[in-house]
């Protein structure tokens, strides 16, 4: 005789099949994929402040525009004040050859600089005790009147709020799908609940309380949610992988992989897709319980 | 054990039972009778607190019914067994899983060795793993005295319990309650089959009630 143990039973107290069961696994799946691509567009954008907040930060350049004669005066000038201003480690003229490197990409390889008046670029390291700007720029007025000191806020402050927002909007983006998932599941429950009318009926009939009762529903829409959330992870994880490398322009569209252990980062989404549908059964089957006699 | 003090149970603007005290002693044997719609079924509810009184008191095991919390209730349920006129099972489990289903939701052992002799004694042995909706009628009620029982509860409360069977079921299931009722277990039967009354009459003491004008009374001799 098939004899019911506890340990199966609990699983199968529920009818298995139905709507709400296959909506569960498909909305935790989809919001979970969604959710990994919000997780990339996140560490991305974070990966791309990182960087340009460190290629940026502190560094500064100076541009020296002068008279060719007075050209290499004005640029042995500028080095000698970097020289003694407190705050700066390191200073260096940019040879033609740089100069060139960094406007190729921007009028392309077969410009003839050489017939263009060029600045001279003066590429400077602050230290870690930094520099007063203020002060350095009216030295260089009184030194080399051609030298303009750049250092680079006017790029850095724009950077630095938009990769902030982006960030902001991969979070947000995040807590939305969570909270669509929430909705989703709470209404598949709620539907399970109001289908299966009869099981509950009977379970209170016989003297099961509303806890076994509502975890009969929890367990099972639990399972279903973390079932689609591992598809979705997986699949999610699989689309950023077959993304374009990152290339040598460091593009942001196609540096949206994830690096080292952030791979396994997706794989969160599973328990916390699964906690979702956990709070979100149990709070519709107390819920639906209460209005029962 | 279940007493009703001056109960009274109002559905819809009308009441469908009225001053209702009564007291069920343990180990006594209830029919309750009277015709379809005179409030059998909502009495045998007030008793497992299903229904709650609209006026006066019912006491289960001695704790004021309205007093309970919803967890109390469900409690209060495992120690009472109930046939219900249409069986209430879940159609998607076997029949032992059904059966063994009150020992399973208060997280009970259910031994093989057990189910299978009470299975037995309903003469189901052989249906175990049958679902419900496959079932016949006598087999349905049958299966559902063994639920009732599995818990070894206190009281059983059985409504129409012989309903869908013919007479010679319906005396085995009479056997099955009177049996029952020897072991000790407080009985109330529902039902308006006088011929059934009669003969659990002639087998073991029992008390007649029957519902007249919204009251419970007690049957005359000629039953």
């Amino acid at each position: 005789m098939t004899t019911p143990g506890p340990e199966n039973f609990h699983d199968r107290i529920v009818p298995p099949s139905g709507a709400p069961a296959w909506l569960t696994s498909f909305t935790a799946g989809a919001m979970t994929f969604l959710a990994v691509f919000a997780l990339a567009l996140s560490l991305a954008a974070d990966r791309l402040a990182t960087r340009w907040a460190s290629a940026l930060d502190r560094t500064a350049t100076i541009r020296i525009s002068a008279p060719d004669d007075q050209m290499d005066l004005q640029t042995k000038a500028v080095l000698a004040v970097l020289k003694e201003t407190p705050g700066i480690a390191s200073a260096r003229a940019l040879s033609v050859e740089e100069t060139r490197a960094l406007l190729e990409p921007w009028f392309g390889p077969d410009l003839p600089l050489a017939d263009l008046p060029l600045p001279q670029l003066v590429e400077l390291t602050e230290a870690a005790q930094g520099y007063d700007g203020q002060g350095l720029r009216l030295r260089l007025t009184a030194e080399a009147p051609g030298a303009v000191l750049d250092d680079h806020l006017r790029w850095r402050r724009p950077l630095a709020q938009a990769a902030a927002t982006l960030r902001v909007l991969g979070v947000t983006a995040i807590a939305l799908i969570g909270l669509t998932m929430a909705a989703m599941i709470t209404l598949a429950a709620s539907a399970a609940l109001a289908a299966n009318a009869q099981v509950i009926k009977v379970l209170r009939l016989v003297g099961a309380t509303d806890g076994y009762i509502a975890r009969a529903f929890t367990r099972r829409f639990t399972m279903r949610a973390a079932g689609g959330a591992v598809v979705g992870a997986l699949a999610g994880t699989a689309g950023v992988f077959l993304l374009p490398a990152q290339d040598e322009a460091g593009g942001f569209l196609t540096g949206l992989g994830f690096t080292g252990a952030g791979w396994l980062w997706p794989l969160g989404f599973i328990p916390l897709a699964a906690a979702i549908a956990f709070a979100a059964t149990r709070l519709a089957a107390f819920r639906t319980l209460k209005g029962l006699t | 054990m279940i007493a009703f003090e001056n109960a009274a149970y109002s559905y819809g603007g009308g009441e469908l039972l009225s001053e209702i005290s009564l007291r069920l002693a343990p180990g006594s044997f209830h029919f309750l009778t009277g015709p379809s719609g005179s409030g059998k079924s909502t009495f045998l509810k007030l008793c497992y607190g299903e229904l709650l009184p609209t006026a006066g008191r019912v006491m289960l095991f001695d704790r004021e019914v309205r007093s309970l919390n919803r967890d109390a209730v469900a409690l209060t349920r495992r120690r009472i067994g109930v046939v219900h006129q249409d069986c209430q099972f879940l159609d998607h489990l076997p029949l032992a899983s059904n059966v063994a289903l009150p020992l399973l939701v208060s997280g009970r052992p259910t031994p093989a060795r057990d189910l299978s002799d009470l299975l037995s004694w309903v003469g189901l042995g052989q249906l175990a793993t049958a679902l419900p909706p496959s079932l016949s009628g006598g087999e349905r009620q049958r299966a559902a005295l063994a639920r009732a029982v599995i818990t070894g509860p206190d009281v059983i409360l059985a409504d129409e319990p012989t309903g869908n069977l013919d007479w010679e079921r319906s005396l085995r299931l009479l056997t099955l309650l009177v049996e029952l009722n020897r072991m000790g277990k407080t009985i109330v039967v529902a039902t308006h089959d006088l011929n059934l009354i009669r003969q659990a009459k002639s087998q073991i003491s029992t008390r007649v009630l029957r519902i007249s004008k919204r009251r419970i009374q007690l049957a005359g001799a000629d039953l």
